[in-house]
């Protein structure tokens, strides 16, 4: 127990003894959780939109109005002569011209058909498809409040976003940080601190020596796994005060997920370090090998069910699409641990194998 | 007690042990020399149990190293060839951890790295990358011996040491001998081989001679000339050109040569006059142990 503590002790030295990388580790979250929150950000706002109608359109100055007062909309530019149009563009920083056919109001008054032209710069394909379904939403509820009870038979179709009414992508993205966070701390610093006791030579010293392998892992875990239960709890609060997002189902469950991936992190950090001989191979392995996977094929940026069939297959064996989806569950669905059964025992097998794989690749002697 | 028994170790292709064998007593400090590349690291690492040999056996105070390696890691210190202690800690910590390792602490067994500890203790609170050199193998010294190591394996402790650090180091193994530790000892420096008990010169994988140092210089049964002139590396090429002469290696400022008998030396001694060399100088000479390494086999 005294040569585990004291081995503990040293590797929590050399953590604290090298500044540079306990502060990128400990502000790491921190700038992933602004980044993604407040500057790369795939929601919709502030675009600049020009209109043009004939001057004094009634129910044209209306729907600008309704536009003006959305959130997502600044009007930047009306128009009164449609043959500017072409050349707006071209001339000035817009997004997106909203054309109202002349004498918009009269025909809609005569019971006939007016035309509305949305004309969008879709050199963003993502964005010009949302402002058009906004665009599109605001005409039609204008439309029904004055057809009335008159109008001739329509469908309306209401929508509801359940868990996340108002489309945050923080919803997605801080489950995605959570995995992202956890799986480089864990899986690259602890392989680069073992391989380092390779690369310096230290470990033929601990190898000649009564130390037990498993004590020389453990000792290499715990104090990653203390950094990483502080980044945990470090991207939860900042999740929760700057970004409003909940924690509907119950914390102690995704702390105990939480706990469960960084063993799997850590261990697959374990395994790493027996597979490489020098600290650039380890970190470029759990660097890129992981980081890639997790960013990818967690669910994070892009959906996994409108992926390829073999991709959905390989992202299956990533353990952070997994977890990702398990915090997902927790947080915002607020589900139970009954709904989550499937995630924990997938996390646990996995667990269990690299385990086995890692005590059966750690060599008591030299390679 | 280390017992080698035609210990064979290739790695892909190359031979790197080849049918070794020596013993040492309790409280023998024995030598390994040889150059670089001979086999030395190859050989402590398997008597360290970290590697296993394709032939032969070790047996480390009776204990194999294929069966008990456990109980031998207990009772061993070893200092690896590069320097292998954590550069980020101080030299109080190195210390302070390497007896946790081994269950004991530094004052338990104090007196026995006294006499060396002492002499880097002004720095304790220095990071250990930040010693030098001959400070630095003082510490994995002491790193080793901190646990009372029934066998000590130096693997090069003194290369890249400075001849008075060199000098203090191996008093000191003296000190350790004395009190029964066996010391197993590994070095490039032929000189440095006089102040072993027994030594084994090692070339290429195998070992040419294993003896005491003395027997080993008065069993070179050759006679041995130091021959000197103005110019040095035309002597060498003329010098074997000289039928009498078997072999010469130039040695230092001198050039060292095997003849079959002290009467050839006013003949050589002729033959470089009409070669035109200047200020010729022949004269016998006694075999150091280096002569015996180069003339064996």
């Amino acid at each position: 127990m005294k040569q585990l503590l004291s081995f503990i002790k040293k590797e929590v030295l050399h953590i604290i003894r090298d500044k540079r990388t306990i502060l990128i580790l400990l502000i790491m979250p921190v700038v992933q959780i602004m980044l993604f929150g407040f500057a790369m950000t795939l929601e919709v706002k502030n675009i600049r939109v020009a209109v043009s109608y004939q001057y004094g359109d009634e129910l044209a100055e209306k729907i600008t109005a309704r536009i003006s007062a959305s959130e997502y909309f600044d009007i930047v530019k009306t128009i009164n002569n449609p043959l500017d149009i072409s050349s707006i563009f071209k001339r000035e920083k817009i997004d997106t011209i909203i054309v109202f056919s002349d004498g918009f109001s009269s025909e809609i008054y005569k019971g006939g058909i007016p035309a509305v032209q949305i004309i969008n710069d879709a050199s963003d394909p993502n964005q010009a498809s949302t402002v058009t379904s906004y665009i599109s939403a605001i005409i039609s509820s204008f439309q029904n409040e004055i057809a009335g009870a008159a109008s001739p038979v329509r469908i309306n179709t209401e929508l509801k976003m359940l868990y996340n009414p108002e489309l945050k992508g923080s919803y997605n993205f801080v489950p995605g940080v959570m995995a992202l966070v956890l799986t480089l701390i864990c899986a690259m610093m602890t392989s680069i601190s073992i391989v380092r006791e390779k690369e310096f030579g230290t470990m033929e010293l601990l190898l000649v020596s009564p130390m037990k392998p498993a004590y020389i892992i453990i000792s290499k875990i715990v104090p990653y796994f203390i950094i990483s239960t502080i980044n945990l709890l470090t991207i939860i609060v900042l999740a929760v005060v700057l970004l409003d997002m909940p924690v509907r189902g119950s914390f102690m469950l995704l702390m105990g997920v939480s706990f469960l991936f960084i063993f799997v992190s850590l261990t697959v950090g374990i395994f790493i370090s027996s597979l490489v001989a020098n600290q650039a191979a380890a970190m470029l392995i759990a660097g890129m090998g992981m980081m890639l996977p997790v960013m990818l094929l967690s669910g994070m940026l892009f959906p996994l069910d409108s992926m390829p069939k073999f991709l959905q297959v390989i992202a299956d064996f990533v353990p952070a699409s997994w977890y990702f989806t398990a915090v997902k569950k927790i947080m915002i669905e607020g589900q139970g641990f009954m709904n989550i059964t499937k995630e924990i025992i997938i996390l646990t097998i996995m667990l269990a194998v690299l385990v086995i794989a890692s005590v059966k690749k750690f060599k008591v002697r030299l390679g | 007690m280390v017992k080698v028994e035609n210990i064979s170790k290739a790695f892909k292709k190359m031979q790197a042990l080849n049918d070794v064998s020596f013993h040492a007593e309790k409280g023998e400090l024995f030598g390994i020399i040889g150059p670089d590349g001979a086999g030395k690291t190859t050989l402590f690492r398997i008597m360290t149990t970290l590697t296993i040999p394709d032939n032969g056996t070790v047996l480390i105070n009776n204990r194999s190293i294929f069966t008990d390696y456990m109980e031998i890691r207990k009772n061993i210190g070893y200092m690896p060839g590069r320097f292998a202690l954590y550069q980020d800690l101080t030299v109080e910590e190195n210390l302070n951890f390497f007896a946790s390792v081994f269950n004991t602490t530094i004052e338990e067994n104090y007196h026995l790295v006294k006499g060396i500890y002492s002499h880097i203790a002004p720095f304790k609170n220095r990071k250990a990358g930040k010693l030098s050199g001959g400070m630095k193998q003082k510490l994995a010294l002491s790193c080793a011996l901190i646990h009372k190591p029934e066998v000590l394996f130096l693997d090069e402790p003194t290369t890249g040491v400075d001849p008075v650090s060199r000098k203090e180091f191996w008093d000191m193994l003296y000190d350790l001998k004395n009190i029964g530790i066996t010391i197993i000892v590994s070095t490039p420096y032929m000189d440095e081989a006089s102040r072993c008990d027994r030594i084994a010169l090692i070339k290429n994988g195998v070992f040419i001679d294993v003896d005491t140092p003395e027997n080993i210089i008065n069993n070179f049964n050759q006679t041995l000339i130091a021959l000197k002139a103005d110019n040095m590396r035309q002597l060498l090429k003329d010098v074997r050109k000289c039928s009498q002469i078997k072999s010469a290696f130039a040695f230092g400022a001198e050039i060292h040569a095997v003849i079959d008998s002290d009467d050839y030396i006013n003949d050589i001694n002729n033959q470089l006059k009409s070669l035109n060399h200047k200020n010729i100088e022949i004269y016998r000479i006694s075999p150091a142990i280096e002569d015996c390494y180069i003339w064996s086999r």
